[in-house]
């Protein structure tokens, strides 16, 4: 009997549990899959628990639902990944052996990483919503705010879900104007790139919105330091930025595991092949979604298209055939504009975001980088297709894992 | 589109960043320094390096791979490239700017 672990069971390990489970013989494989925490969360809600759009009850389940049978599910804590013997330890001091290893332990937020944002203002005046604790304890916050100077900042990148800070700065312009209260409140979107849009095509087609939404931005912005009691934040280049509220994206770190293990880069990262998935490191392990260094967006989406090409090459690895270079880093993101409103963005390692329809050609419903209505609706069914197809490893029809040039404006195709 | 840096045709972007880096040598650094009127000394040159290092190995430039870089400080950083340092230096040293998803 071979075993094949899973390290994390969120949104890539649950896939790739629900993949490989139907696919590997299983006189021959036994698959267990580890996470320490019983709770599923949907993270993408996280931008909408802030502004009471989603419950609570919407955004999380139990975990253990959609881990399919026939996996040996373990919650407890991993110790650490011995990779000479090919083994995972376990807190408690259990040792599981491994022929082979997926890692999909995902990122976190760091707010210790820079100085004075996780102090005694945090969840104060300084919050994050990338987490459930922040978003939940953001719209407690914002249910009493009365306003002032709201300052939406990423501290470095990369990010998950790299427009979600843009998205919440345009979600609380609605929000505010909602409410009654937008001339109270100066929204400020704080960057360490050199624009809230970074891509030509995208900054043409968009920079409207910020215009409109009266957004005001600063850009190449590296912070140095949160200074709580003067409620402003402070980059090196000493330009220092007013805030009131200040909900921030903290460093965005993988799991410490990595580097208790000697697997991740600086930021605990795992160095993968970006078309195979493979680790660098180690032929029998792989690496999929947040936990890679892939220079591609983290985002669900993402780790989606994936899993289907790793739950491939984990079945030619095993009988012994070359893999299969074919992730492109393909990515297919709603991103909110406010007022029911939405965008569609489909992109890879080469291409960037351009006009065009999906997912049929020239057919729509759906329209790539123009804000609509149908858009905002796809963005809300997509809580229903998360739970219900995505996280069970269900093929979303028209969906394909690596991107159709079809249907699309590029002005030159590589 | 193609731009003329130090008499040689190079293929660069809507905003002046090298789109193949095959194309860059130490002359082309040196133009487009000049461009954002920094002269080149051995430090920034170093820099570079440092940058194309990471740019080979694909892996994202940060204000902490600076920090951790055991070349230069984050304030030297500035100094040899005043405004915006990534920004700047990226574009110096050929490579695509670091950028988000749009």
């Amino acid at each position: 009997m071979k075993n094949l672990v899973i390290l994390g069971a969120g949104t890539s390990g649950t896939m790739m549990a629900n993949h490989l489970v139907s696919k590997l013989p299983k006189n021959d494989w036994k698959i267990t899959i580890i996470d320490q925490y019983k709770t599923h969360y949907y993270q993408p809600g996280f931008l909408f628990l802030p502004f009471d759009i989603y419950t609570t009850k919407q955004v999380k389940k139990n975990g253990e639902k959609f881990i399919p049978k026939g996996v040996n599910y373990i919650q407890e804590k991993i110790d650490l990944i011995v990779t000479d013997e090919n083994q995972v330890k376990l807190e408690s001091g259990t040792i599981l052996d491994y022929d082979i290893l997926i890692v999909a332990t995902g990122t976190k937020t760091a707010p210790d990483e820079i100085e004075g944002m996780n102090g005694p203002e945090w969840y104060k005046s300084v919050f994050d919503f990338y987490t459930y604790e922040g978003a939940k304890a953001l719209r407690n916050k914002l249910r009493e705010w009365k306003g002032g100077k709201l300052v939406v900042h990423i501290t470095e990148m990369p990010i998950k879900c790299p427009v979600a800070p843009l998205e919440f700065a345009f979600l609380a312009d609605s929000f505010f104007k909602h409410k009654g209260i937008r001339d109270k409140v100066d929204i400020t979107f704080v960057t360490p790139l050199d624009g809230a849009f970074t891509k030509p095509k995208a900054t043409k087609a968009l920079h409207y919105l910020l215009e409109e939404k009266n957004i005001k931005e600063v850009t190449n912005f590296n912070i140095e330091c949160v200074d709580y009691e003067n409620n402003k934040i402070i980059d090196y280049a000493d330009t220092e930025v007013e805030y009131d509220l200040l909900v921030t994206v903290p460093t965005n770190m993988g799991d410490a595991l990595m580097e208790r293990s000697g697997l991740g880069d600086d930021l605990n990262y795992i160095p993968t092949h970006k078309a195979t998935l493979q680790s660098k490191a180690h032929e029998n392990i792989f690496a999929i979604g947040d936990a890679t260094n892939l220079p591609a967006s983290k985002a669900g989406s993402v780790a989606h298209f994936e899993a289907e090409i790793l739950t491939e090459n984990i079945l030619r690895y095993i009988n012994g055939e070359p893999l299969k270079e074919e992730f492109d880093g393909h990515a297919n993101c709603f991103i909110e504009t406010g007022g029911g409103k939405a965008l569609l963005i489909d992109f890879n390692y080469n291409h960037e975001p351009v006009e065009g329809t999906f997912p049929f050609p020239g057919v729509g419903p759906l329209s790539l980088l123009k804000e609509s209505r149908t858009n905002h609706m796809g963005k809300m069914a997509f809580r229903w297709i998360y739970w219900n197809m995505l996280i069970k490893g269900i093929h979303i029809p028209f969906v394909s894992a690596t991107m159709s040039e079809k249907g699309k404006h590029f002005e030159e195709v590589k | 589109m193609k731009k003329l840096i130090a008499n040689r045709e190079i293929e660069v972007n809507e905003e002046g960043y090298l789109t193949n880096f095959s194309q860059w040598d130490k002359n082309i650094g040196e133009e487009l320094a000049k461009e954002q009127s920094i002269d080149m000394t051995d430090r920034h040159w170093e820099a570079i390096d440092f940058i194309h290092e990471k740019f080979k190995k694909e892996e994202p430039l940060s204000i902490r791979g600076i920090k951790k870089s055991g070349v230069l400080d984050i304030k030297e950083f500035y100094s040899l490239f005043p405004g915006g340092p990534l920004k700047k230096a990226t574009l110096i040293a050929g490579i695509p700017k670091p950028k988000s998803c749009i």
